[in-house]
């Protein structure tokens, strides 16, 4: 079907500014399909149905507006955390500031390197949990970083990890256009957690396909950057086997535009999916979670709990969905988004979508927004807390349970340092 | 300690009266009770004392040791040393008991220029108090009043007060849903706290608590005033005849009830 007009002329404008990478028979075969994939579903449009929210328009553009870098002195996050750190400069590897990788225990290369290998593991996972994820939910931006993705790494643990791999995402040019494609292989039994943090490009387009054994777990943790001014389009694309688990925790507090899916398929028996979010938005911050799990395995479990707080007209959107299909029984399944708004200007919108083929489950799901409550507010400064002290403690427990979902404590309490220095930065404002 | 004139009260919101002039006074380390029936205001002068909003104060005055109170914020009357247990204490999801503890005696400690409480003494000061109450570590742990039974409330809001160290204490029906044993507990923890520098004020429905708490002045209100004041014998009448007869004097002499 030939698509809109204005559709097909953005699609072409993009794909103009864009230069394919060079690599083996294997990468080519995958960048040349999801090619086809672009241009076959057109860049996003305002019209589609799941970006009536967000706006995609600085997504697609041929060039990134230009992001302002963030000039603070701050302590890194997770740098008390022992990892080996994966530096990314503008979307481009730089191996002089990153550690050793050989010291995460597991298999670690460049995409670069790997593209030209005549014979590669990641043959069977680059590009290809993304074209699966491709239905019945497009999901252009991320076709297009299959095709055009630069750099990243190939991750493949066959036991567990020794620590965690952290990707560290610097932004240094206010006009950089930076497209990573990771892939992720966590073998049979094996265990790997991966951090990710930093503003990492004025535009960032990046995916993340993860494959999890049987057996095998995956931890993923990411911040999502100070710059303010920056845009990110990610997707995470996650098949998971029997007795496996997954558990991905995002926070974000900043960016005028982020746009966040997760494509979660449990396709093994007893294995266990979560997903949280906790962010908080201020002024022309947008941001927007948009997730699809399938249940297409017995007595699975999945989770999905996204928090926001939203404050000075910031947006924040929600489209989750679960769907059980029919052989997918004893599935447990649960989703909440909730939304704190402390003023009337900010805005939040919730899509929450349930679909159901078999018949012996459990699902759940809930979507709230509400101001702060009033009588815990003042029960709160009745023991003397001051008004800001209170507000912000009734901010932190309402994200509370989404960084319940970081089991590492020591990530979780990083994590929670820093999204009380966003709330302490603003009371001083 | 405190001194409330000519309190008068009405809604924000609505063109309500609630209190019509309220006169009290309460002296260093004495106990006063206030009993009255539902709805004459108690509450609302409780809530009134520590600055809660959608209330506004249309005359009189409410002195702490000379400080206008209803000039501060909430918290500046917390850490000026009013407290106030609630009659609902309220359920704070996500926020733990201890955390909360800590954060709001560091804070008051803050306010009045005193140096903030160690980690390792807080924790020692909070376990003493609780073991008085038989408040368990669990509910220690758990967040503020979340699952807490309506006596549990009750003897947190206690535990509260006995680590913040307040002068002035408000307890707004504080006996209300505790069994038998719950109320000897909560009484053994005011009677504890008792002494020259600190005063009480008890809002009581039930002569009982009054038989372990003994109150040196007992106060009738009804229908925003105070219309009888006396001693404990007072507490007593009010057990046996009910409010009735004290109620009836008082349309006697005139008064609009
Ligand atoms: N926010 C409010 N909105 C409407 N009415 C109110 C409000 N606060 C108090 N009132 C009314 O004011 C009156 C006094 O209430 P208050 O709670 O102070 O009574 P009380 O003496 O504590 O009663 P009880 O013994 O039942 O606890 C009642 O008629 C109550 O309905
Ligand atoms: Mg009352």
């Amino acid at each position: 079907m030939a698509l809109p007009q204005a559709k097909q002329d953005t699609t072409e404008a993009r794909l103009a500014a864009l230069t394919r990478p060079e690599g083996a028979a294997w990468a080519s075969t995958a960048r040349d399909a999801a090619l086809a994939r672009v241009r076959e579903m057109g860049l996003p449009h305002r019209r589609d149905e799941y970006w009536k929210y967000t706006r995609p328009d600085g997504l697609t553009a041929p060039e990134p507006a230009p992001a302002a870098l963030f000039s603070g002195d701050e302590q890194p996050l997770f740098s008390e955390i022992d990892r080996v750190r994966l530096v990314f400069v503008d979307g481009v590897f730089d191996p002089d500031r990153s550690d050793d990788p050989t010291l995460a225990g597991v298999e670690i290369e460049r995409l670069q390197d790997a593209s030209r290998a005549d014979i590669h593991w990641a043959k069977e996972v680059y590009g290809v949990l993304e074209a699966r994820g491709q239905v019945p939910v497009q999901r252009p931006l991320a076709a297009l970083n299959t095709a055009f993705a630069t750099d990243g790494v190939l991750i493949r643990a066959t036991g567990k990890a020794e620590r965690p791999v952290s990707l560290i995402y610097l932004h240094e040019s206010e006009t950089s256009d930076a497209i990573l494609h990771h892939v992720v292989k966590v073998e049979p039994g094996a265990e790997l957690t991966l951090l990710e943090n930093g503003p990492a490009a004025a535009r960032f387009n990046k995916v993340l396909e993860v494959e999890v054994a049987d057996g095998a777990a995956f931890h993923h943790v990411r911040a999502q950057g100070r710059d303010h001014e920056r845009q990110a389009v990610t997707h995470t694309f996650a098949r998971l086997g029997r007795e496996s688990t997954f558990k991905s925790f995002t926070m974000t507090a900043n960016g005028v535009m982020t746009r966040n899916e997760s494509v979660i398929e449990l396709t093994g028996d007893d294995a266990t999916a979560h997903v949280a979010g906790a962010c908080m938005g201020d002024g022309d911050f947008h941001h927007d979670d948009t997730v699809f799990v399938t249940h297409d395995a017995v007595n699975c479990e999945s989770r999905q709990v996204f928090k926001k707080v939203l404050r000075n007209g910031a947006t924040g959107v929600f489209q989750g969905k679960i769907l059980v299909k029919p052989e997918a029984q004893r599935t447990d399944g649960y989703q909440i988004s909730q939304s704190l708004l402390l003023d009337e200007d900010s805005q939040f919108y919730a899509k929450p979508e349930l679909e159901i083929y078999a018949d012996d489950v459990q699902c759940s799901h809930g979507s709230t927004s509400g101001a702060i409550d009033e009588t815990a507010l003042f029960y709160l400064r009745s023991r003397g807390l001051p008004e800001s002290e209170a507000q912000d403690l009734l901010v932190l427990a309402f994200l509370a349970e989404a960084i319940e979902e970081i089991d590492d404590p020591a990530i979780a309490e990083d994590i929670r340092v820093r999204l009380e220095a966003w709330l302490a930065r603003r009371r001083k404002d | 300690m405190l001194e409330i004139k000519n309190l008068h009260v009405k809604l924000e919101e609505e063109d309500k009266q609630i209190l019509k002039g309220v006169d009290l006074s309460v002296g260093a380390g004495e106990v006063h009770a206030i009993m009255g029936p539902n709805g004459s205001g108690k509450s609302t002068l409780s809530y009134v004392m520590s600055g809660r909003d959608g209330y506004e104060v249309t005359d009189g005055s409410i002195a702490l040791d000379g400080a206008d109170m209803l000039e501060m914020e909430p918290e500046e009357r917390a850490a000026a040393g009013l407290f106030l247990a609630f009659q609902y204490p309220v359920e704070i999801p996500g926020v733990g008991n201890m955390t909360f503890l800590r954060t709001a005696l560091n804070a008051q400690r803050k306010a009045r220029g005193q140096e903030e409480i160690s980690a390792a003494d807080f924790l020692k000061l909070i376990r003493e108090r609780a073991k008085e109450l038989k408040i368990g570590s669990e509910m220690l742990k758990r967040p503020v009043n979340v699952g807490f039974s309506g006596g549990e409330k009750k003897r947190n809001e206690i535990l509260q007060m006995a680590v913040l160290e307040p002068k002035m204490c408000v307890l707004d029906e504080t006996d209300s849903g505790l069994d038998v044993d719950a109320m000897k507990l909560v009484a053994d923890g005011v009677n504890a706290l008792r002494s020259e520098g600190r005063s009480f004020l008890v809002i009581t429905h039930y002569q009982r608590l009054l038989n372990h708490i003994v109150p040196d002045v007992v106060h009738i209100m009804a229908n925003g005033k105070i219309v009888k004041t006396g001693g404990k014998e007072l507490a007593m009448e009010v057990e046996e005849n009910g409010y009735s007869d004290i109620l009836d004097a008082q349309n006697e002499t005139g008064e609009v009830v």
